[in-house]
């Protein structure tokens, strides 16, 4: 069975339509990485499949359940750590995974050894007790992760759970992430912007632009898209000849460099410098995700900065109001 | 429905941050014991309607009712803060009903409410009017629907508005009419023709009148009157509290 299945999903807000028609299917056990630039529809979809938002129309079914219909027997099944933390002030870090373990209908005998566990887990059992207006972001963030966690949900969310962390707590988030996988078979919604972060986890990565999925394969395979390997060229550069070549998959310009992915650099780059014309510069290196990411969703997140460069400053206002 | 655990969490939590904010604990009884304190000794000469009871023990009762409206609509109020801390996502995500996340809420505001009305209830027996352990009993009592009655007010405003700014609104617009209405510092027998017709849609006239049935002996209306509006306006806003909340959605 699909742990998650999604039928034409589309949100429309009243000036903007954040999800599009997305139909996805996601089986049991996999972690699915989700990227996309800015405001193309992530954080939305997955408030969608948490039933937080509902959608404008289509269906999904979670856990075998319609997200519309049957939203608390989706809630039981799964676990979201939010993008921006929402673990409680004025509360200890031991209350808030209690409140949350009793919400989530938790029995009570087991609640505190899950709460110690947990708090193992993320590195803050000398803070339990603190309030969580004391902790710094990075130990908000590992609250909200144990919290996600706690219940041990069969579908996790995580949306940028890594987003402000030191590497060390990376590393052990990525760990438990793939214990989980592996030992409970949970299956894990991730988004992520670290394309590294994604490229390690995920078994099958989507990315997302203006609301829809518009590359959806394994990291391997999306990566072969680009092509092997990215070969940068300066001088006075032959482009046709570069494009005929069998083995060239794309050719771009880029600040003055031509941007050429090809298969199997050993063995074809000889050839490539023979057929380029006069060359003054040369580097060659393994495509990553980031260049995936770059030329799939690139295009958008150059227009967006010249339209939206005021905008990131009220955000940032609305962000700093807290509580007194 | 309503899941019973989860509703003892919910309250758990609005007690632990209630008893953590002692500065709210003492605002919020500034204005009654001015009231009491500097309107009901200044107007010395203001007569009591009650016989037997000066102004400033005539207007207990209302100061009583005025302190559980203020904590109370407030508290609704403050959910609002929830929502901007996206602490009510985490609320909202939860595998419980919207009833269940409104009934553990308004048990909050309830047990906020009560705690302030013991406390004005303490300093009126130590320095205002002598009352018996069954009259602090009965008023306690009565305390339960009307605290009740009026967080659900302020739960189904907080719920709908989007800003804090919105708070100012709330008090000039309803929380102050619904006091001056009530008849708390006045005696409704001889008020203004448009004040009594007024005064008959304001709940917190019914718990001012309960109140002084209680402490003095002599009401308006009949205890039972005001115990079957108090519960009338109970189920209205239960109704309008529970639709509200099950509108919530995150806002993004």
């Amino acid at each position: 069975m699909a742990a998650i299945k999604t039928d034409n999903l589309v949100k429309r807000y009243s000036e903007v339509t954040a999800v599009n028609g997305v139909s996805l299917e996601i089986p049991e056990g996999e972690v699915f990485g989700l990227l996309g630039p800015n405001g193309a529809g992530k954080t939305t979809l997955i408030s969608m499949l948490a039933t937080l938002v509902s959608p404008t129309s289509g269906t999904a079914l979670v856990a075998g359940h319609d997200i519309t219909t049957h939203p608390l027997e989706v809630r039981k099944n799964i676990g979201i750590v939010f993008q921006e933390p929402s673990v409680d002030d004025l509360l200890t870090a031991r209350e808030n995974l209690y409140l949350h373990s009793m919400l989530y209908g938790m029995p009570r005998r087991e609640i505190n050894a899950k709460i110690d566990m947990m708090l193992a887990l993320v590195n803050l059992s000398d803070r339990a007790g603190s309030m969580v207006k004391t902790f710094s972001g990075g130990m908000r963030r590992r609250l909200e992760i144990a919290r996600g966690l706690i219940h041990g949900p069969r579908i996790l969310f995580l949306d940028e759970p890594t987003l402000g962390l030191d590497p060390a707590s990376r590393k052990a988030v990525w760990a438990h992430i793939r214990k989980l996988k592996e030992a409970h078979n949970t299956t894990i919604i991730l988004t992520t912007h670290y394309m590294e972060e994604a490229d390690s986890l995920a078994d099958r990565i989507g990315i997302i632009n203006r609301g829809k999925i518009i590359e959806l394969d394994t990291p391997q395979a999306l990566k072969k898209k680009v092509g092997q390997d990215l070969v940068f060229l300066k001088g006075e550069i032959n482009e046709a000849a570069l494009k005929a070549l069998p083995f060239v998959n794309s050719v771009e310009l880029e600040n003055g460099h031509y941007k050429i992915g090809i298969t199997n650099s050993g063995a074809n780059l000889q050839a490539l410098l023979n057929a380029g014309g006069r060359i003054e510069e040369v580097e060659v290196r393994r495509v990553t995700l980031d260049d995936v990411f770059l030329k799939f969703a690139g295009q958008q997140i150059s227009e967006d900065a010249e339209e939206h460069a005021e905008g990131i400053f009220e955000r940032i206002a609305v962000n700093k109001s807290t509580r007194r | 429905m309503i899941n019973l655990n989860a509703v003892y969490a919910l309250l758990l939590r609005e007690a632990k941050i209630f008893f953590r904010e002692k500065e709210r604990i003492i605002s919020i009884l500034v204005s009654p014991l001015l009231f009491l304190f500097v309107m009901g000794k200044g107007m010395a000469s203001g007569t009591s309607p009650v016989a037997g009871y000066t102004y400033q023990q005539f207007i207990f009762p209302g100061i009583i009712a005025m302190v559980i409206l203020f904590t109370a609509i407030t508290y609704g109020l403050y959910i609002i803060w929830d929502k901007r801390l996206d602490f009510l996502k985490e609320v909202l995500a939860a595998p419980i009903s919207r009833a269940t996340l409104f009934v553990g809420k308004s048990l909050g505001g309830m047990l906020g409410a009560i705690i302030e009305t013991l406390l004005l209830l303490v300093i009126g027996a130590m320095f205002i009017i002598p009352l018996s352990p069954l009259k602090v009993l009965l008023c306690m009592a009565a305390a339960f629907p009307i605290s009740y009655m009026i967080t659900n007010i302020g739960l189904t405003i907080g719920a709908r508005m989007k800003s804090m700014e919105g708070f100012g609104l709330v008090m000039s617009f309803l929380t102050w009419p619904l006091f001056f209405f009530s008849g708390a510092l006045f005696d409704m027998n001889t008020a203004a023709p448009y004040i009594k017709v007024i005064s008959l849609f304001d709940p917190v006239t019914y718990s001012v009148d309960l109140m002084r049935i209680i402490m003095l002996g002599q009401g308006y209306f009949t205890a039972w009157t005001n115990l079957a509006a108090i519960a009338a306006f109970s189920l209205a806003t239960t109704f309008l509290g529970v639709t509200s909340f099950g509108k919530l959605q995150q806002e993004k």
